[in-house]
């Protein structure tokens, strides 16, 4: 894949975003400060305004401005958060001019391995983590299990949906959530929302 | 030769808050210290940017370094990437291993910081007094929280 092919998924992504941001915003006013939807919907749609800048820029720097034009715009946790998925995901891929399958699910490990790194959380403290790891691990499996990228991306986007339905019984420990301690529980996390939607974008776009 | 004093940069949600945090310290301290603000998206939208704080962070190191104060939640990730965006924003190469962010409470942190700063203190001093700011509010308030 290639800029065209990186375009269509962070372009589906800001759809879903847009399109899902009352809900996201929704859910993030249960357990959090109520902008995680309208921050996201604001960076997504600043990320968009890039690519129709600049739609063949190569891979890294396409996934470059991406993060740091969330960095930018978002202004919550998730700037960073997001912002640094792309920006590893950017390094990863250094100076190719396209990714096959296993460059392409290198580079989304090396963007956990950032957010990881960036917000000191694990799974199970009720954040974006609880879709990003099973949804990656999905994907290494299917892929080193002989599926092509597509069926893969759909079991990574299976996975990072049933990741995130699993957050609702958490108690938060990272974020303004866990100041709500365990009243944090019975609520869906956001940030495992926006993130179960760039798995499914991705699977919609890539495969 | 003198060297420079530390500088502080103000990280906060709210450009309205950040701004006046810093006119505060300002006001109380009178100094020149340098003192600059990366808070909110823009003058309305609530929100930290990391690229906008290394590029304060850049502007603030007079050669001394610069101690980090910032709100909370969001401010502390976009303060760390900071950091890594120092290169990015023609910060010089050294600013990065010079800059301390600093746990101390925003306002009394900060008012702290510049006094500190003003003196001519290190900015490893001003991060530990700024972090300590607490200290003379709770030791007047006393209980409940010597208890």
């Amino acid at each position: 894949m290639g800029p065209a092919e990186l375009g269509r998924w962070l372009r589906s992504f800001a759809d879903a975003v847009t399109d899902n941001a009352d809900e996201l915003t929704a859910l993030d006013s249960a357990i959090g400060d109520a902008d995680h939807g309208s921050n996201m919907r604001r960076g997504m749609k600043a990320v968009v305004a890039k690519l129709d800048a600049a739609p063949d820029a190569p891979p890294a720097k396409l996934l470059k401005t991406a993060g740091m034009t969330l960095v930018s715009t978002v202004g919550g946790a998730s700037g960073p958060l997001y912002g640094t998925f792309f920006l590893r995901m950017a390094t990863s891929t250094g100076d190719r001019a396209e990714l096959d399958a296993a460059g392409f699910a290198a580079a989304l490990r090396a963007g956990l391995e950032g957010v990881v790194a960036r917000g000191k959380a694990a799974t199970g403290d009720k954040t974006m983590l609880d879709a990003l790891v099973p949804a990656l691990d999905a994907l290494d499996a299917a892929l080193a299990g002989g599926s092509g990228l597509g069926d893969a991306l759909r079991a990574a986007a299976d996975a990072a949906d049933a990741g995130r339905d699993a957050t609702v019984p958490l108690v938060a420990r990272k974020g303004r959530a866990s100041y709500l301690g365990e009243r944090s529980a019975g609520h869906q996390d956001p940030g495992a929302t926006s993130t179960a939607l760039l798995l499914t974008a991705a699977a919609a776009t890539l495969g | 030769m003198e060297a420079a004093p530390v500088g502080i940069v103000v990280v906060s949600h709210s450009r309205a808050l950040g701004t006046a945090a810093a006119e505060l310290a300002r006001e109380v301290v009178g100094t020149d210290v340098p003192i600059a603000v990366a808070a909110g998206i823009d003058e309305t939208t609530t929100g930290t940017d990391a690229a906008a704080i290394a590029t304060a962070i850049a502007g603030a190191d007079r050669g001394s370094g610069v101690v980090v104060l910032m709100d909370l939640g969001s401010a502390v990730l976009s303060a760390e990437m900071a950091l890594e965006l120092l290169e990015d924003v023609g910060a010089d190469p050294a600013t990065r291993e010079r800059t301390v962010l600093c746990p101390g409470p925003l306002v009394e942190g900060l008012v702290i910081a510049v006094a500190t700063a003003s003196t001519g203190a290190d900015r490893h001093r001003v991060s530990e007094d700024a972090a300590a700011a607490l200290g003379p509010k709770r030791t007047h308030l006393g209980k409940p929280w010597d208890e």
